[in-house]
Parts: structure tokens; sequence; C-alpha cells
């Protein structure tokens, strides 16, 4: 089942309660989301991204995930 | 550790540079894997490339090999560096070229700078 923005951005905002969450997209399947959050912060991008794919607990895993692609984008607070 | 595991991690040992990707570099079949193999096309990088379409194995075996949901995933000398909007970023910012560098990578720094003006 293809993923609406508000799905998306409820699981993420669960895992980051004080984040800066945009999600974009409206297909269901190729979306994009940026996330700005403190916890970033001393982690490089791939440990950033990880904990963004972990927050969506598996959405995107296999060819029977709900997302095909999601582009991410990841960020410390300015 | 199976036999796909033991293969991916062959073939990372064995090439400076991997990108295991949907479709291959000259034939990418995927927007994604096609953006990263045209970013080391142009900059001129040798790098083996990994259809995982072709084999179902290493398809979910690369996934568990990094822990990384999504293709395509670039590898410079064993390493897992990223996915495509990782690649992305780093290309546009020179950290990219600097990580190539440092592991003795040789790319064309003139048609790196180009993707960055094209794309400043």
């Amino acid at each position: 089942m293809p993923m609406q923005a508000h799905e998306i951005e409820e699981l993420l905002r669960a895992e980051f309660p004080d984040a800066q969450i945009v999600v974009e997209g409206s297909d269901g399947v190729h979306m994009a989301a940026m996330v700005v959050d403190e916890s970033f912060r001393g982690k490089n991008r791939v440990q950033q991204q990880r904990a963004v794919y972990a927050a969506l607990k598996g959405k995107m895993d296999g060819p029977q995930g709900d997302l095909h692609a999601l582009a991410l984008t990841t960020k410390v607070p300015e | 550790m199976s036999d796909a595991q033991t293969q991916i991690k062959q073939t990372v040992t064995e090439n400076d540079v991997v990108l295991f990707m949907k479709g291959t570099k000259s034939m990418p079949q995927c927007g994604f894997s096609s953006r990263v193999a045209g970013v080391l096309n142009y900059m001129g990088v040798e790098y083996a490339d990994v259809n995982v379409l072709a084999d179902e194995n290493i398809r979910q075996g690369i996934k568990d090999y990094s822990d990384w949901p999504t293709i395509p995933q670039l590898y410079v000398k064993g390493e897992f560096v990223g996915g495509c909007d990782i690649i992305t970023e780093m290309t546009l910012s020179g950290e990219l070229d600097t990580l190539f560098a440092e592991n003795g990578v040789t790319f064309d720094k003139d048609a790196a700078e180009k993707i960055r003006e094209a794309n400043g």
C-alpha cells in the first residue's frame, strides 16, 4: 500500500518529536522527506539516514515495501 | 556467512569502487541508480557495477550487508559510503572528491567542478 505524506510524517514525528519535518510528494510511492533534528549532531549522513529509515519501521523494505523511493535529506539545526 | 554475503564481501574487497545498482552502468534501470552511475561515469571513475536485478540473493543480501534498505549503494575500499541522496550531496559539496582523493581513487577533478557549476 502506498503511503500518504501525513502517514510518513506521523512515523517520523513519533521518533523525532522536536524535529523540523517536511514531507513532499503526492503519489505515495515516490516521496521526499527532510528531517532537521538535534539528535543528528555528531553523526555522519549514513548514521543520520539510518535513524530515519529505522523510524519508518520497514516501510521501505523489499519489493512489497510500501515506499519505493523516499528522497531523504537530513540536517542538524543551524 | 551465506554465499551472497561471501560474494558481496569479496566484491567490495577486490574492487576499490563498487556500485550496487538496478541495471548496469551503461543501462541503468532506475532513476536513483542512474543518477549515481551518471556522476561516476562523468567523473571518469573506474568502478565495478553490480546489477542487483540480476540476482535476488544479492538484491536482498546487499541490504543486509550494509543494514541499508535502498539501492543504489556505493562502496569505496570496502566501506559503505551511502545511497543516492548522500552521494548527490557529497558530489555537490566536494566531499566525494575528498573521499576519492584520500583513497587513491582516480577521478576527473574538472568534471566534478563542472557538475557543481551546473548545479550550484
